[in-house]
């Protein structure tokens, strides 16, 4: 039995989660206290990849990385090929699943009281110490929820994976890959399998963000009493 | 310095000594965009701001000192301590890069100085609302700020609550021995608060100076209003002792008349008095038959609307607004009305404008 698509889907999604933490906290601050047409129009670009079909998001990704694309060029003038390698499916799951973490982030900032911020910078904070020490622990909850849920979504990732990474087992094939292409060739035990598999991972996360939700940092459990 | 709002422009000049100043207007006066600029909250259009002779704002030479960097002490409404910190983390905030030991005796010294040491490991959620503006003034103290500002800092509190933090800000600004700015719209905790005061209406400063000055001689309607005084009325300049009272149908002699010609007339409702009608009570001046349009009671005081006897049938339903003790007004009632009331030349306000 290869179990290396169950290896591959963690690292492909846990590298994923990792990026679009950052990116999507980046560009929800970023985005914070902004307003105006420009941000409509940039707002429309960063949620794209939810609403496009992922094998959309996936062919506009081979234009763009492929050897004949704009960034493929600059990869390949380093001596490296993206498409159809593991970074290509890192790639395609950070994009599809940046929306959630973004939505989220932002919406869990937003909640956090401005004048707490205020009060901060009052007290000699620079920006960053605002954010570390008081909009993050604030938002976390938030923040949090739309790490599982980014994670999910990479978890679950096949359309835009399958057109830019394709299917090299061992590589680039991923759970959601393999369980298409053991259908496809009639494996249905192969199939059932990482079905199973997948299930339990999504049952554990389920699990995972319930409990998080409930258990509750000191300052929360006192409030809450 | 000066901010356009939403409606009107905030265009205010003043200075602030080492006493505490109250700064009282109405809501929508501008008095909070004002700390928030001071504080650099905000971003005025053009003038300057400066901070015991350090500019920390000023337009002409494009100087904006960031708000973390201005070292300003800000009490705000809500209180707005951080909710996962515990006291102490909240005050010690604003300390780092400080050795532990002159953190810790900053922390000590803010917390004894507003009575909160032993609270210091709770959460803000576990302390009661006065404790919460305690730490939120230890806080704001523990940085040695250049000026302290407090945005309506009683505003909320219920009533007991209230003369418990009035009295510790009392302290608080006699041993601070730097610029206080305490707005308020409760003309009551201005009074009682801070010797000098500046009064807000409209974003300008429509009066400034000794507070208790401003409340005997309020220099506009405006200001009266806000200082407490019920009744207004035009008036019309007859000689240089005498005025008629447009809205209240009488005729008033007033103290001589050296400046502008009055166009208003006021009185305080508690400056109104009732008197005996007997006798020649009619023929001195300022006395006024009366008959009652509706009171208000509160447990002590009685406000009477008053309704003048000269008044017209479309004039408003009452003409004059008194208030007494109920222990006098128990006298006055058993006499069938009208009554007389005086209103006493050095008790009426006159107002240029």
């Amino acid at each position: 039995m290869d179990w290396s698509p169950l290896w591959i889907s963690l690292a492909t999604s846990l590298s994923a989660t990792a990026i679009t933490l950052v990116l999507g906290l980046i560009a929800a601050v970023w985005r914070e206290n902004r307003t105006g047409p420009a941000m409509a129009v940039a707002d429309g670009f960063l949620l794209l990849p939810l609403v496009l079909p992922p094998t959309v998001v996936g062919f506009l990704l081979l234009l763009v990385a492929g050897r004949n694309g704009p960034l493929g060029r600059l990869f390949e003038h380093f001596g490296t090929v993206v498409v159809f390698s593991w970074p290509a499916t890192v790639i395609a799951a950070s994009i599809v699943s940046f929306p959630l973490m973004y939505l989220t982030a932002r919406a869990a900032l937003e909640q956090v009281d401005p004048y707490l911020l205020e009060a901060a910078r009052t007290l000699g904070a620079n920006e960053w110490r605002v954010f570390r020490e008081v909009s993050l622990p604030l938002a976390w909850p938030g923040v949090l929820a739309g790490v599982v849920l980014s994670f999910a979504r990479a978890l679950g990732e096949f359309g835009a994976t399958l057109m830019v990474a394709g299917d090299i087992p061992g590589r680039t094939e991923t759970i959601p890959i393999a369980i298409y292409f053991a259908v496809e060739s009639g494996e249905m035990r192969r199939a059932f399998l990482w079905c199973g598999i997948d299930l339990g991972i999504s049952l554990f996360l389920l699990a995972a963000l319930y409990r998080w939700t409930q258990s509750r940092s000191p300052w929360r459990a006192r409030w809450a009493r | 310095m000066r901010r356009r709002l939403r409606d009107f422009e905030l265009d205010v000049v003043f200075q602030a000594g080492d006493e505490p100043l109250a700064v009282l207007g109405p809501s929508g006066s501008g008095k909070t965009m004002l700390l928030r600029a001071i504080a650099g909250l905000e971003r005025p259009d053009a003038g300057k701001i400066s901070l015991n002779g350090r500019a920390v704002y000023d337009s002409s030479r494009r100087l904006r000192v960031p708000t973390r960097e201005r070292r300003i002490g800000m009490l705000f409404q809500n209180f707005s301590l951080f909710p996962h910190k515990t006291a102490r983390e909240n005050i010690a905030f604003g300390l780092p890069g400080l050795s532990a030991e002159e953190r810790e005796r900053r922390i000590a010294d803010a917390a004894q100085k507003v009575h909160v040491s032993g609270l210091e490991s709770r959460f803000p959620r576990e302390l009661s609302g006065g404790e919460q503006q305690r730490v939120a003034l230890a806080r704001a103290l523990a940085i040695h700020p250049e000026a302290l500002l407090l945005d309506e800092a009683l505003t909320g509190l219920d009533t007991h609550l209230r003369n418990q933090i009035e009295h510790q800000l009392e302290e608080t600004f006699a041993s601070f021995g730097r610029p206080v700015l305490f707005v308020t719209h409760n003309m009551e905790e201005a009074y009682r608060l801070c010797r000098r005061m500046i009064v807000l209406v409209g974003g300008r400063v429509a009066a400034s100076g000794a507070t208790e000055e401003i409340f005997r001689h309020p220099p506009t309607v405006e200001v009266a209003r806000l200082t407490g005084c019920k009744n207004f009325s035009r008036v019309r300049v007859v000689s240089e002792t005498v005025v008629e009272a447009l809205d209240w149908n009488v005729t008033l002699t007033v103290p001589r008349i050296s400046a502008a010609p009055p166009k208003f007339v006021g009185i305080r409702a508690h400056h109104i008095r009732f008197v005996e009608a007997g006798g020649d009570a009619r023929a001195e001046n300022n006395v006024f038959p009366c008959r009652l349009a509706r009171s208000s009671e509160t447990p002590f005081r009685i406000t009477l609307f008053l309704q003048t006897e000269t008044a017209g049938a479309s004039d408003s339903e009452f003409q004059l607004q008194a208030e007494v003790f109920k222990e006098k007004w128990e006298r006055f009632k058993s006499i069938p009305p009208p009554w007389h009331v005086l209103l006493s030349p050095e008790s009426l306000l006159l107002f240029p404008d």
